[in-house]
């Protein structure tokens, strides 16, 4: 077993859906701190990707690492075998996740969607875990939201109070999947900003956008994918500036 | 996502640094006549005076007889038989409705075709044929005892102690409302977004966790108003358990009717408090609604009692109104 050098390793990660190939062999590693943009075409496969990352998605080959652990499975005696649900459960909780669809929990107040799994899943004293919910809801902006219920809150605050929902768990690493795609225009910088805070304390984060100003001032890699493959990586800057494949060329020509 | 609260506010604050001048001129439209309306009102009060009076003023009606035995013991005895009925009856039918819906949506297939096989045999056959089927199960097994199967029993009973005429009617009554509250469970249970426990799971919840804390509680919303009109109707439901003479409101009913043959008189009592009992759970639903309406809605719909404080004052402004000269 190799020492975590690497938050996330992927070595050449098939899923596929029937007969129908998502991803065709993903191979990637992500560093401690690094902030990963991964850009693609709808049907790219890249939210696929994502979500296999915590095991929302089972894998067909290849080998997905969170740290040293090997995700969704057990290797045993030179066999992969299948983990309970609990153990899942346990690898998940080091990784976050927020949706493009937000997803809070609608019968509860912001308070009590960033209290319910450190309560629930860490069994935490409710008062310390109260306290450093305030603080996290401080933390995106929302500290006067704490008490209303999702559908009292914008688009925009909604995906504030998932982050933090998110961040109440301590992960060493979260997952984006296109946080501002379901935003109106307005509210996206305010969501793009709590996510600068993040990566400029140092976490580490995999983030599905087509915020390309976000990926070019923020993003440490740039990762293309296209068909299920990744078409082409390097430094955001440089690979916006000059893209080496066409297809990279033909798609940021369009949304760039 | 703007809340009404705050459209609400939004709406002049916007307008604010405009205005200079007095307020704007309210519009006072004549209001359209509406004769077609009135007609047809008319039409119908004058029917609904019409039977009103030919019902009450009908001396066969016999209301005496009706006061007579609105509290009658025996009317009250079969009453509390009815509630305690219709209690039981749905305890079982909710919780056997909540185990057949979370079998017929397991992933073990064995588990799920049962849950359907059920629900086909309960759903299909009629009610008082199963009530009836209860009733005579000593005909078929005529003892039920506790033991391994194929070696020794360690106690035995007689079916007939056992299956009396009361657990016959929860037993039939329940098992038959099991496999329509399942329906309305696995309804409720999949109408919950499927990004729901999808966030559950990321932030590492169990299954079981997901399904307690996120799921259920959603899905409820859902379940509440097809299992308070379940509730009404087995309210009602009950009285066929006469057929095997469980005392409940109707066999009361029957009975005294049939020594005094005043049948009409009888069964106006019955109809009466099966109305107030009726009326009884459908303000406890409302409120249930109400309690589980929370975060979904931005504004709790008033309650019954806010409500009617509501209106009373808005008639007698609407009167005032009425009575200003133009």
């Amino acid at each position: 077993m190799k020492t975590a050098e690497s938050v996330v390793r992927a070595e050449g990660v098939h899923k596929s859906y029937g007969h129908v190939e998502v991803l065709k062999g993903i191979d990637l590693t992500v560093a401690p701190g690094e902030v990963m943009c991964l850009v693609g075409p709808s049907g790219s496969g890249k939210s696929t990707f994502l979500r296999c990352i915590n095991h929302l998605e089972t894998i067909n080959a290849g080998r997905l690492y969170v740290g040293d652990q090997l995700i969704g499975y057990a290797e045993r005696g030179g066999r992969i075998h299948e983990m309970r649900d609990k153990e899942i459960a346990r690898q998940r909780r080091g990784i976050g996740m927020v949706f493009q669809r937000f997803n809070l929990f609608p019968h509860m107040t912001a308070l009590q969607n960033v209290m319910e799994a450190p309560v629930q899943v860490k069994k935490r004293p409710k008062g310390e875990v109260r306290e450093q919910a305030r603080q996290l809801l401080d933390r995106v902006g929302l500290a006067d939201k704490a008490d209303s219920y999702p559908s009292q809150l914008s688009g925009g605050q909604q995906q504030r109070v998932a982050i933090a929902r998110a961040l109440a768990m301590q992960p060493e690493l979260m997952l984006f999947d296109e946080p501002t795609s379901a935003l109106d225009p307005e509210l996206v910088g305010e969501v793009l900003d709590v996510m600068r805070g993040l990566a400029e304390a140092g976490m580490t984060m995999i983030v599905v956008t087509h915020e390309m100003g976000f990926a070019r001032e923020v993003g440490d890699s740039f990762v293309f994918m296209d068909g299920g493959v990744v078409v082409e990586s390097g430094d955001p800057r440089a690979v916006l500036a000059a893209p080496r494949h066409e297809r990279t060329q033909a798609f940021l020509s369009k949304v760039l | 996502m703007t809340g009404e609260s705050s459209l609400a506010t939004r709406g002049p604050g916007v307008h604010k640094p405009g205005r200079t001048g007095p307020a704007p001129e309210q519009i006072q439209a004549v209001p359209l006549r509406r004769p077609g309306r009135w007609c047809a009102s008319a039409v119908l009060v004058f029917l609904l005076v019409f039977l009103i009076q030919g019902w009450a003023a009908n001396p066969r009606m016999q209301w005496e007889t009706v006061g007579e035995y609105l509290f009658a013991p025996a009317v009250l005895e079969g009453l509390r038989t009815t509630l305690l009925l219709t209690a039981l009856a749905m305890s079982v039918g909710i919780v056997g409705g909540i185990v057949l819906a979370i079998m017929r949506m397991s992933p073990n297939p064995l588990l799920s075709r049962l849950g359907a096989l059920y629900i086909w045999v309960f759903r299909g056959t009629p009610l008082l044929v199963q009530l009836l089927f209860w009733y005579f199960l000593s005909a078929v097994i005529p003892t039920i005892g506790l033991g391994i199967p194929w070696g020794p029993t360690f106690v035995e009973f007689e079916t007939n102690a056992l299956i009396t005429q009361l657990t016959a009617a929860v037993l039939g009554l329940g098992l038959h409302e099991a496999a329509y509250m399942a329906e309305i469970v696995r309804a409720g249970i999949t109408s919950v977004d499927e990004g729901q426990p999808e966030a559950a799971q990321a932030l590492g919840m169990t299954r079981r966790q997901t399904l307690r804390r996120i799921v259920l509680p959603q899905a409820l919303r859902m379940i509440i108003p097809p299992t308070g009109n379940q509730v009404i109707s087995m309210l009602k439901t009950t009285s066929l358990v006469f057929a095997i003479a469980v005392p409940e409101l109707l066999t009361s009913i029957q009975g005294i009717y049939s020594r005094n043959f005043q049948q009409v008189p009888l069964l106006t009592v019955a109809c009466v408090w099966y109305l107030v009992a009726t009326s009884v759970l459908n303000v406890g639903q409302y409120y249930l609604e109400r309690r589980f309406e929370r975060g979904t809605s931005r504004n709790l719909p008033p309650t019954m009692l806010q409500r009617l404080r509501k209106a009373i004052p808005a008639k007698a402004e609407k009167a005032v109104e009425q009575e200003r000269p133009s």
